[in-house]
């Protein structure tokens, strides 16, 4: 092998708010990397999801932001971050079915106030930061083993 | 691993244009000295090339009727799409006919195992309470797709046999008894509205039985055209239900219930299964899943175009009852299949080898255009960057680094033009300090 093969492989996709259409996109090239350097596919499904619902996240819920996913042999790392109202109170977002999405984003079948826990689910090891007026940053580890 | 597959290049037609390798949705296809080479390991057969290819230079390879001289006794196994494409110029039971003079002894239809099929499906669904949606794995493009880019679904195919194997297993039954002769000398055809299918029949796994051989629909389209007038009729067991899943919404509306999904077309099937992927449409019990427009009467291999198809099956079969009257028995007929991961996609078999290529192919990636223009026989940029690294091209395949590279020489070449021998050199405009000393 090369010499910086232990470096791991960065990804930066950045995310704008509200577009729905691109929503999804950033999740969906993630998962493609992984599955071409050869993931297991439980693993690629996990990450599938956390990065969908974090990406999401931001999508609904944020002025924009970024999904960086830096790619070793063992760990995936996805980090969320966004320009936006910042989660008041962490503990009760992180409730299934606790969700401040507006009622026409829940009609579009988002906002179900399961994103948090989903990707909780998913996760080996999960952080979320947040400074209310400021942003958030969600990170999330999957282990390859 | 070999793998079969009825998707084949007819070499004296390609022109070696680009149309096929963007369709893929496997990014299968390369054009390599001016044809169109199909990656064998990554090849779905669901036959997209064939149905854009403005050359037909892409066909589908599957068995003639000359096969039937190797059977004592033979039975079509006709797809319920099939009489899609003789209505309305004969009934159900005259187009059924037609295949008897063909050379057949005896018909099967597959409509008829999709009831059972159906029967078997809302059961096994009533009793489920695993992970949800249940896939069909009626359609083997649809398979293939899941087994190659969404292999964490695999565990939610239904596991149950498609309406194909089951037909050709109870037609095997039905015809060694009707015969007389071992299973050996009863020949199982499938009439195949797709290459998917002729693919799936070749590819036995788990020593499991499926149709002898597979007629694809379009060969033997004229000869049953002339036929179907003179053809006595012959008796339909079917019901409209099992028809119509040759049709895109007739194998929900056959299984029956609430929270079922049906979905056509290959890109409409990928935008779902990503979906599904990411923890989405848990609310539906199951997906049918076709991959050509339409359905099965959409099917690349059939003749008649897919809405009008559809809306002569429909009035095919409202002529008949919804269910047929009685059911052959399933007996283990409806034994599935286990679909393994296809993991043709990835860069190296050793997961450290192909993250340090990955990093390759994203520095590649860089370099190139982002055109898409697919001069370089690959679908995308993204996908030359990959053939780079995997040594299957070089950077200047690609006429834009080409061109980038020619203006650099060309430069070169002009400034190198400028230099005189130093003998005959002049000094430029002699400002230098040291020649002013």
């Amino acid at each position: 092998m090369k010499r910086n093969s232990k470096q791991p492989l960065e990804i930066v996709i950045p995310i704008k708010m509200k577009d729905f259409k691109a929503g999804g996109d950033g999740a969906a090239r993630i998962k493609q990397v992984l599955q071409k350097i050869g993931f297991p596919p439980d693993i690629i499904r996990r990450v599938a999801i956390a990065a969908y619902e974090a990406e999401m996240n931001i999508v609904i819920n944020s002025l924009g932001g970024e999904i960086k996913a830096t790619v070793s042999t063992d760990v995936i790392t996805i980090i969320a971050r966004d320009y936006g109202p910042g989660i008041p109170d962490i503990e009760l977002a992180m409730q299934e079915g606790y969700s401040t999405a507006p009622r026409e984003i829940q009609e579009m079948g988002f906002g179900a106030g399961m994103g948090l826990p989903n990707i909780r689910r998913c996760a080996d090891r999960m952080t979320v930061e947040s400074k209310q007026g400021q942003g958030t940053t969600i990170t999330i580890e999957i282990y390859n083993r | 691993m070999e793998y079969f597959h009825s998707v084949r290049l007819d070499w004296s037609r390609c022109k070696g244009c680009t149309n096929c390798i963007k369709r893929c949705p496997t990014e299968a296809i390369r054009v390599r000295e001016g044809k169109a080479y199909i990656i064998q390991e990554r090849c779905i057969d669901c036959g997209e090339c064939i149905r854009v290819c403005p050359n037909h230079a892409k066909t589908a390879v599957g068995d003639s009727l000359e096969e039937l001289s190797a059977y004592q006794y033979n039975i079509a196994l006709p797809a319920p799409s099939f009489v899609s494409q003789f209505a309305p110029r004969a009934s159900l039971e005259q187009t059924l006919g037609s295949l008897i003079s063909l050379g057949f002894d005896a018909i099967f239809e597959v409509a008829l195992a999709a009831e059972i099929v159906s029967k078997a499906a809302r059961r096994y669904l009533d009793n489920y309470r695993g992970k949800r949606p249940l896939i069909s794995p009626a359609c083997p493009a649809v398979v293939g797709l899941i087994q190659v880019r969404f292999p964490s679904l695999l565990d939610q195919l239904l596991p149950l046999a498609t309406p194909m194997d089951v037909a050709a297993r109870l037609a095997k039954r039905e015809g060694v008894a009707a015969s007389g002769l071992p299973p050996e000398a009863v020949g199982t055809f499938f009439i195949s509205p797709c290459p998917a299918k002729i693919t799936a029949a070749r590819q036995r796994r788990n020593g499991l039985a499926g149709p002898d051989g597979v007629i694809p629909m379009r060969d033997i389209y004229g000869d049953v055209l002339q036929n179907l007038k003179s053809a006595a009729p012959y008796p339909s067991r079917a019901g409209a239900g099992g028809y119509g899943w040759g049709h895109s919404g007739g194998e929900k509306k056959c299984i029956g219930g609430p929270h079922l999904l049906e979905v056509d077309g290959i890109n409409q099937v990928i935008d779902v299964l990503t979906m599904i992927e990411a923890g989405y449409l848990q609310d539906i019990d199951y997906l049918e899943m076709q991959a050509c427009p339409g359905g099965c009467v959409g099917g690349a291999l059939m003749v008649t175009n897919p809405y009008v198809a559809r809306m002569r099956l429909r009035e095919l079969t409202s002529r008949i009852g919804p269910r047929p009257e009685e059911l052959p028995e399933a007996g283990d007929s409806l034994k599935p299949y286990s679909y393994l991961p296809r993991p043709a996609l990835r860069l190296d078999p050793d997961l450290a080898t192909a993250l340090e290529k990955m990093h390759q192919v994203e520095a590649t990636d860089k370099m190139l255009p982002g055109l898409d223009c697919g001069a370089c026989g690959a679908p995308s940029c993204r996908a030359f960057a990959e053939d780079v690294v995997r040594g299957e091209a070089q950077d200047i395949d690609c006429i834009i680094v080409l061109r980038e590279r020619v203006r650099v020489v060309a430069e070169e070449v002009v400034e190198l033009a400028r230099k005189l021998p130093v003998s005959m050199a002049r000094p430029e405009r002699g400002n230098d300090k040291d020649e002013a000393e």
